[in-house]
């Protein structure tokens, strides 16, 4: 009987939502607006963490290395070899010689990622569940190491810094209203794919062989080639979302993802809820705002240590996990589901 | 020709020698029983026919094609499909979402529409007709195994493996299942291999009986003639009789 009322109402919350991130530039200040840019690039990343470890049943530990590799290629692309010189560095001769626009520079990110997240993935196959987050998490504590070590592509230890973005094609509208935007269109976009890839035959073969290998064995699904796909297209999505996040602050070093980021991601699904898209939103704004209310509180004037975010988090977590295992998201259902019923019964 | 062919197969797990130099055959169209104390290696015949284990020697022919190399997710794409002993169904998702996972093989992108239909549809054949929205958590066990059934049934196979189908039911689901199995081989054009240890069960339905006793296979026949043969009834009471005799 709620079979129409639940897509209804979770088309008309969509709905709202796009309008609210259409309109949300004309109410907030720039800075406010940058905080937002944020969310839409973690809302990306853990989209990509959710269809991993949410659908897929695999635990990731170490999707800011790649974060960091996607920010590193947008980096090294928006510079070029030109760029490398004139910041004084040594560039390696794999890097084209001239840079290229910010923009180009994402799609190539999330696929240069999403093919090193498939390799990655191969060896994955044979790690059970704890032995892959252990072997995922070494990947995001090894990777600061390898960015330093590797000067003549990254910069070293100093980092690359980046031109000032602008809004391409003459746009007349200011560098963060332009960041937001860019942010968000890639936002929606990789919703909807997400969406589609996980209602229909893939998404159930990946949760089939989360529920259960050997009976999706038996009906035909393959794990390594599901497996695999799932790091691939899940490493794409956190490439993505780090080359957005590079060319947001206009920088990049080996600490912009640091091992923390890769835990934090991890929790915020969690928060948000485990298999579930709509619950990704409320992850991306908690892994945002929670730590900067957690530091200096609204309303209370109270103002704490910078280790108070971690902290709340922390806790926010276990509250979570104890209270509601199914994250926001089915918290947010178990309260609208009477509303959905009446609906229903009204009809 | 046979439609599957188990040629002197043999199975160890370390130093248990699980199945040894087993050879059995199915013609196209046949109920066969497969039967034998706990233990007997009937199980362990069924995974290595599914592929998920592979013998020690020995082939696995199924029309014609050797199936020792082909890996276990093909299988059902040649056209086997199987039952679990203890009922494996995909818990966190529901009744209708758990029978496209088993049409996985049959479903081409854009086919999403025709697939859910033919799922609908396998449901209703089942009396399973309103359960498609629910999860498999809290549904009873018997309506659990007829799911597990519906799964197998929407990859179209053409010989379908059942493990042990009347375990865990009462005595008139029993009686309703051996109608359901003689209607799905007519419906269905199936041939059908059995596990069971529900004796009833095996004699109204199968064509021909497989005894298997210690990994060895001990006898075959009509269920009239291995019920009366002295070494199945031997395997079935214990050697201890046949000592104290």
């Amino acid at each position: 009987m709620r079979r129409w009322a639940s897509p209804v109402l979770q088309g008309l919350v969509l709905a709202a939502a796009v309008v609210l991130i259409v309109l949300l530039p004309r109410f907030t200040s720039e800075f406010r607006l940058g905080q937002f840019t944020y969310v839409g690039i973690y809302f990306i990343a853990l989209l990509g963490l959710n269809i991993l470890t949410g659908y897929n049943g695999q635990i990731s530990l170490g999707h800011a290395a790649f974060m960091a590799i996607g920010g590193y290629t947008a980096a090294i692309l928006i510079l070029g070899q030109k760029g490398f010189e004139l910041a004084g560095h040594d560039p390696a001769q794999v890097i084209p010689e001239h840079g290229m626009r910010a923009l180009f520079t994402i799609p190539i990110a999330g696929l240069v990622t999403g093919v090193i997240g498939y390799l990655f993935g191969l060896p994955a196959l044979r790690l059970a569940a704890v032995s892959l987050a252990l072997a995922t998490l070494a990947v995001a504590v090894s990777f600061p190491a390898l960015a330093k070590r590797f000067e003549h592509l990254t910069g070293g230890g100093g980092g690359l810094s980046l031109p000032l973005p602008h809004a391409p094609f003459g746009w007349d509208i200011s560098t963060p209203h332009w960041l937001y935007y860019e942010a968000w269109v890639t936002a929606a976009i990789l919703f909807v794919v997400a969406w589609l890839l996980v209602r229909g035959r893939v998404g159930r073969a990946w949760r089939a062989i989360r529920d259960g290998e050997i009976a999706a064995v038996s009906s035909g699904v393959s794990p390594a080639v599901y497996k695999t796909l799932a790091f691939g297209i899940s490493a794409a999505y956190a490439g993505v979302a780090g080359a957005l996040f590079a060319i947001q602050v206009s920088y990049i070093n080996p600490d912009t993802f640091p091992v923390t980021l890769s835990i934090l991601l991890l929790a915020s699904v969690v928060i948000g809820g485990l298999s579930s898209l709509s619950g990704v939103i409320v992850g991306a704004l908690v892994l945002e705002f929670l730590p900067i209310y957690a530091q200096a509180p609204p309303v209370l004037h109270l103002n704490f240590a910078k280790q108070a975010g971690p902290v709340v988090f922390g806790f926010v977590l276990m509250v979570i996990v104890l209270l509601v295992p199914g994250g926001m998201a089915s918290l947010i259902r178990r309260i609208t589901r009477p509303l959905t019923a009446a609906l229903a019964r009204k009809a | 020709m046979a439609l599957l062919a188990v040629e002197d197969v043999t199975r160890r797990f370390g130093g248990i020698v699980a199945l040894t130099d087993v050879s059995l055959a199915l013609e196209k169209g046949e109920i066969v029983g497969l039967i034998g104390p706990n233990g007997a290696g009937k199980t362990t015949l069924f995974n290595l026919i599914t592929r998920l284990y592979r013998p020690n020697s020995g082939c696995i022919l199924f029309d014609g094609k050797d199936l020792t190399r082909t890996p276990a997710y093909r299988i059902v794409r040649l056209g086997i499909a199987r039952t679990f002993q203890n009922v494996v169904l995909f818990q966190n998702m529901t009744v209708l979402e758990n029978l496209l996972v088993g049409a996985h093989s049959q479903l081409r992108p854009f086919s999403e529409r025709r697939g859910r239909k033919q799922a609908v549809e396998m449901l209703e054949y089942l009396k399973l007709g309103d359960l498609g929205e629910r999860l498999p958590g809290g549904l009873p066990f018997g309506t659990l195994k007829r799911v597990e059934l519906a799964r197998a049934l929407v990859a179209k196979p053409t010989l379908l493996l059942l493990d042990e189908p009347a375990g865990g039911l009462n005595h008139e689901e029993v009686g309703e299942l051996a109608e359901v199995i003689r209607r799905l081989r007519r419906d269905f054009d199936l041939t059908i291999l059995l596990v069971e240890h529900h004796m009833q069960l095996v004699m109204s339905v199968c064509d021909r009986v497989h005894v298997l006793n210690f990994g060895r296979k001990i006898a075959e026949g009509t269920p009239a003639e291995v019920q009366a043969n002295p070494d199945v009834i031997e395997a079935y009471l214990g050697a201890e009789t046949v000592d104290a005799a």
